[in-house]
């Protein structure tokens, strides 16, 4: 270890703190859908067929979620449509 | 009642292997009757990494089989009283496994052993479920490291939902944490997830911490169980995790770097 080493490793600049934060998120967003019910990739699926009759829109403009609270379920449906020119 | 542990992780090549024969080998050191088995069905390497590879003549698919019987398949170890191994098959197909096929074996051995360490194949499949499914506890081997911590998050999650025990409604498999080749100068240059850091995204308590180490490459080259190399620093990592395993409470250690002195660190290496 050189003398500029020595200063260096006191400073915490390197890739981990990157490493913490992108496993923060995935994580997260990967115990979130663990929750959700089995059927709603294919409820996806269909709804965006029957959006596609009507609209062109992509695979991922359609986001569907449950949202569990203590009572009451939500089923919480997303569809971004294109811009309009 | 034998206790069952799975060591599992989702990704490969992160320590299983070598923890499984750790950790059952220092339970058996303990006076522990300890079998441990080998899930990894068509990839075995647990044989290796214990010196059996030459006493194999059944293995786990041959009992379910019913082509041979526990007794004839099971190998006693040379060196530790009251471990035995359980070798996988090196040619079937994984789903040689099946649920009751294993439960039957697990049953059996039950009746004679104290703890039944599971050594898991890698991924989040058939072969990974099979291997946790019955687990009363779970050793996940995590590497300071982005794919080997979400993988463990994964295999957490089917812990929590696929298990039996989370199938009935007992009570939860008890979870444990442990960072396998952790290198202390790289955290500390920022270059690699601290244990803390690990602790904090999977949030399960921590069963010890084991350096990246030579040693344990050489105790596989010579098939030794790493945790039989007493003066090393895997092998008292392991020991430690052991002790914890069983109830011990024992301070951490290798989690820092060995704090050499001012002028030795700017005149060596
Ligand atoms: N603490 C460690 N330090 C250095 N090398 C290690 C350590 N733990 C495991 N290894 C090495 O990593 C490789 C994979 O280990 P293994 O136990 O077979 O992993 P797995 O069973 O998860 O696939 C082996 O070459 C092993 O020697
Ligand atoms: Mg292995």
């Amino acid at each position: 270890m050189s003398f500029f080493d020595y200063f260096r490793t006191r400073k915490n600049t390197g890739s981990a703190s990157v490493a913490k934060e992108r496993l923060q998120i995935i994580v997260a967003h990967e115990r979130g859908k663990r929750e959700q019910p089995d059927y709603l990739p294919e409820l996806q699926q269909e709804l965006l067929a029957v959006i596609r009759k009507y609209v062109q829109i992509e695979d991922d403009m359609v986001q569907v979620e449950v949202d569990r609270n203590d009572d009451c379920s939500v089923l919480e449906l997303n569809v971004t449509l294109p811009e309009r020119r | 009642m034998a206790r069952i542990i799975v060591v599992t992780s989702g990704k490969g090549g992160v320590g299983k292997t070598t923890t499984s024969a750790s950790i059952s080998t220092g339970l058996a050191r303990r006076g522990h009757k300890t079998v441990v088995i080998d899930f990894d069905v068509g990839l075995r390497n647990l044989d290796l990494i214990m010196n059996c590879e030459r006493r194999v003549v059944y293995d786990f698919v041959n009992v379910i089989q019913g082509d041979a019987s526990l007794n004839q398949a099971l190998i006693r170890d040379k060196r530790v009283e009251s471990l035995y191994i359980l070798p996988a098959s090196q040619t079937r197909e994984k789903e040689a496994l099946t649920k009751e096929g294993v439960e039957k074996i697990l049953n059996e051995l039950s009746q004679t052993f104290d703890y039944i360490v599971c050594d898991s194949p890698a991924g989040i499949e058939h072969g990974a479920q099979m291997a946790l499914y019955y687990a009363d506890e779970a050793i996940v081997v995590t590497n300071p490291e982005v794919s080997s911590v979400r993988d463990s998050d994964r295999i957490l999650g089917i812990l929590q939902s696929k298990s039996r025990r989370a199938e009935l409604g007992h009570d939860p498999v008890k979870e444990h944490l442990l960072v396998t080749r952790y290198n202390p100068e790289r955290v500390e240059r920022g270059e690699m997830l601290s244990v803390a850091d690990v602790e904090e995204i999977l949030a399960i308590p921590l069963l010890g911490v084991i350096p990246e180490s030579q040693v344990v490459l050489n105790a596989s080259n010579q098939g030794t169980p790493v945790i039989l190399e007493d003066q090393t620093d895997a092998g008292q990592a392991y020991d430690d995790a052991v002790a914890r395993l069983l109830g011990e409470e024992r301070e951490h250690r290798f989690m820092t770097l060995q704090k050499k002195g001012f002028f030795a660190r700017m005149f060596k290496g």
